[in-house]
């Protein structure tokens, strides 16, 4: 695997296609235990985001990753703002200068994405969050590594997705779902279902076209 | 003086805050807002709460009053990107908007100092309404 800037910042516009393909989705999910603004607020964030890398492609992967995570902070005005965004500033810093990312790049720059949004929310796995999709698929990264980018992807994906519908029987303990404690049971997480959407579209991107 | 930043995800929730406040402190205070999302949607805007940290900082420090979720996400990272000296002159109040706000900006009409501002905002929770 070899991603240069250009094909980076392809792979941020097919994510905000999506996530602006499941706005509704993502709002409906939001509207039963949150504010009922995520798939809106993403959406938004997305879109200034795709403005301002429009011509980046001959930036450092760094510094692309890291314009993302500005952006999202100043436009996304929700939670997942601070969130996504401090997850992006941490890959971006993570990849300083690379004009290329190889697989071991992706690896450490999930890790610190995972590690970012893990110090802004102050959450941890089991609380019902973003952290239940990304934390799986990047120890599944790391578990697959020797078997190459492929299989450690498709294993990502999986393990995202798992984590994702696991929140669906666990309480929210982080944001405006957690006022609702029990009464959380049953619902899946919006922000784990933008996490996985993310990541499965980032796969589906890495593997170029081979089904994911 | 002390300065303080209402950030809320609701403009008229500061708005209506600050009106209160100025009804016992009048503008001896520099009192800042930072609510809403730019294009008018309920949220907060990080790069929104940093520059009004830097614009009601007159060299004793600032106090950010936040409301729910992800005020205090956006604050924190706010003050995480500030730079010193004033990173560590801005703290965030753990107490309820709208009475540690005006508790905070009495203090700060006093003169008093940052650790007591802020204490001043976090000693409402203790107050009962109903005596």
């Amino acid at each position: 695997m070899a991603v240069d800037s250009a094909k980076l910042v392809e792979i941020i516009k097919a994510i905000s296609e999506k996530i602006t393909e499941n706005k509704e989705y993502l709002t409906q999910l939001d509207s039963a235990i949150g504010d009922a603004d995520h798939g809106i607020n993403m959406s938004k964030g997305f879109r200034a985001v795709v403005e301002k890398i429009s011509g980046m492609e001959g930036k450092d992967c760094g510094t692309i990753l890291k314009t993302v995570g500005m952006t999202l902070i100043s436009t996304v005005g929700g939670a997942s703002g601070p969130l996504y965004g401090t997850a992006f500033m941490k890959a971006g810093q993570a990849v300083t200068g690379k004009s290329h990312l190889d697989f071991n790049d992706l690896i450490t720059l999930m890790e610190a994405a995972l590690e970012g949004i893990k110090y802004r929310g102050k959450a941890e796995k089991g609380e019902k969050t973003i952290v239940d999709a990304l934390e799986p698929a990047v120890e599944a990264l790391k578990r697959h590594r020797e078997e190459g980018v492929e299989v450690a992807l498709r294993e990502a994906v999986e393990e995202a997705k798992k984590g994702m519908e696991y929140t669906k029987d666990i309480i929210a303990k982080k944001g405006r779902a957690s006022y609702l404690g029990e009464r959380s049971l049953g619902h899946q997480d919006p922000g784990a279902t933008s996490c996985y959407i993310m990541l499965e579209t980032m796969a589906a991107q890495l593997l170029d076209g081979k089904k994911s | 003086m002390v300065g303080i930043v209402l950030v809320s995800h609701s403009p008229r929730i500061a708005e209506g805050t600050l009106d209160l406040v100025k009804q016992m402190v009048g503008d001896k205070v520099p009192i800042e807002i930072a609510a809403g999302t730019a294009d008018g949607r309920l949220g907060t805007d990080a790069a929104a709460i940093e520059r009004k940290i830097r614009k009601v900082h007159e060299g004793d420090g600032v106090l950010v009053m936040v409301d729910l979720g992800s005020a205090v996400l956006s604050a924190e990272f706010a003050i995480e990107n500030l730079g010193e000296p004033l990173k560590s002159a801005t703290v965030i109040a753990d107490a309820p908007f709208v009475e540690g706000t005006v508790a905070a900006a009495i203090e700060a009409s006093f003169g008093k100092s940052l650790a007591e501002v802020r204490a001043a905002a976090e000693g409402v929770k203790a107050y009962s309404k109903l005596g």
